[in-house]
């Protein structure tokens, strides 16, 4: 069994209490009545999916509650490392793009 | 009309499973609160409840018969185990939070004994060594395939706190994970 730290509660939980939220750091557009039918598409439907590392917003649902964020390697399903929700996106000193698997 | 004193049936009332090393037991009655509160509301609160909230992740604090949980970051759980009425003591406080009475939404199993955190990793996968949760601490967390609020209270006993609807599925979870114990 994976486990993830939990950001909010301070320690290595088991995946059991956790549920994946989808990709993080989508920003809602603010004139969103404004934007064209492809923008909201993009927006709302179209997601990186990349193979490696992905920022994931993920909930601790049977625990806190919280939602918070995590890089996780779409490969080897290793967390690099989670943080609370809001916090700035992390700099990854790896290269993000056609890296093999650690 | 009718005379009689009224008696409150808890759902596991009389149930009893476990053998020399564990003991699975329904847990008494108890008054419960639900609270919300943000952290610029948690002095007066602790005051209102003759209890300071734990800040500290997982940690519980206890006065009397009364407990708080720390369940997350503004959310915590009340367990009242004699006379006073939790809610009652609240409503004086004069800050913004927001408390709801699940006194009947839960109900608790107390799982004791030598085997109590064997028997508890049947169906929880948290680490209950001593190390990672020591006694008094508490979270929430899964018991097989329900939700739980486990505390531990001693080195060797654990409060299971699950909601009513599924106490059958829980203590029989605990039941059959007490076999040869």
């Amino acid at each position: 069994m994976l486990l993830i730290r939990c950001p909010y509660c301070e320690e290595e939980r088991p995946e059991l209490e956790f549920r994946h939220a989808g990709e993080a750091h989508i920003a809602r557009p603010e004139n969103i009545a404004d934007i064209s039918d492809e923008e909201f598409a993009q927006y709302f439907f179209y997601r990186d999916n990349p193979k490696g590392m992905a920022f994931e917003r993920w909930r601790h649902m049977h625990g806190c509650g919280r939602f918070f964020n995590a890089v996780r390697h779409t490969v080897t399903d290793k967390f690099v490392m989670t943080y609370k929700a809001g916090e700035p996106k992390p700099v990854l000193e790896e290269p993000q793009e056609g890296q093999s698997a650690p | 009309m009718a005379e009689g004193q009224v008696t409150r049936e808890l759902p596991l009332d009389g149930r009893f499973a476990g053998g020399a090393s564990v003991s699975v037991r329904p847990a008494g009655a108890a008054r419960r609160v639900s609270l919300r509160v943000p952290a610029e509301s948690v002095a007066a609160v602790s005051n209102s409840l003759g209890v300071e909230l734990p800040t500290r992740p997982g940690a519980s604090a206890q006065a009397g018969a009364r407990a708080v949980l720390w369940l997350g970051p503004d959310e915590w759980l009340v367990i009242e185990e004699g006379e006073r009425y939790p809610m009652a003591d609240l409503e004086g406080a004069g800050v913004l939070f927001a408390a709801v009475d699940v006194s009947h939404r839960n109900t608790a199993i107390l799982v004791t004994g030598p085997a109590a955190a064997d028997v508890l990793n049947a169906g929880c996968p948290r680490d209950l060594s001593l190390e990672t949760f020591p006694v008094s601490a508490c979270s929430r967390t899964v018991l097989g395939k329900i939700e739980i609020v486990l505390w531990r209270m001693a080195d060797d006993a654990f409060r299971v706190e699950c909601w009513r609807s599924f106490s059958d599925y829980a203590f029989d979870f605990l039941k059959d994970a007490t076999r040869g114990q």
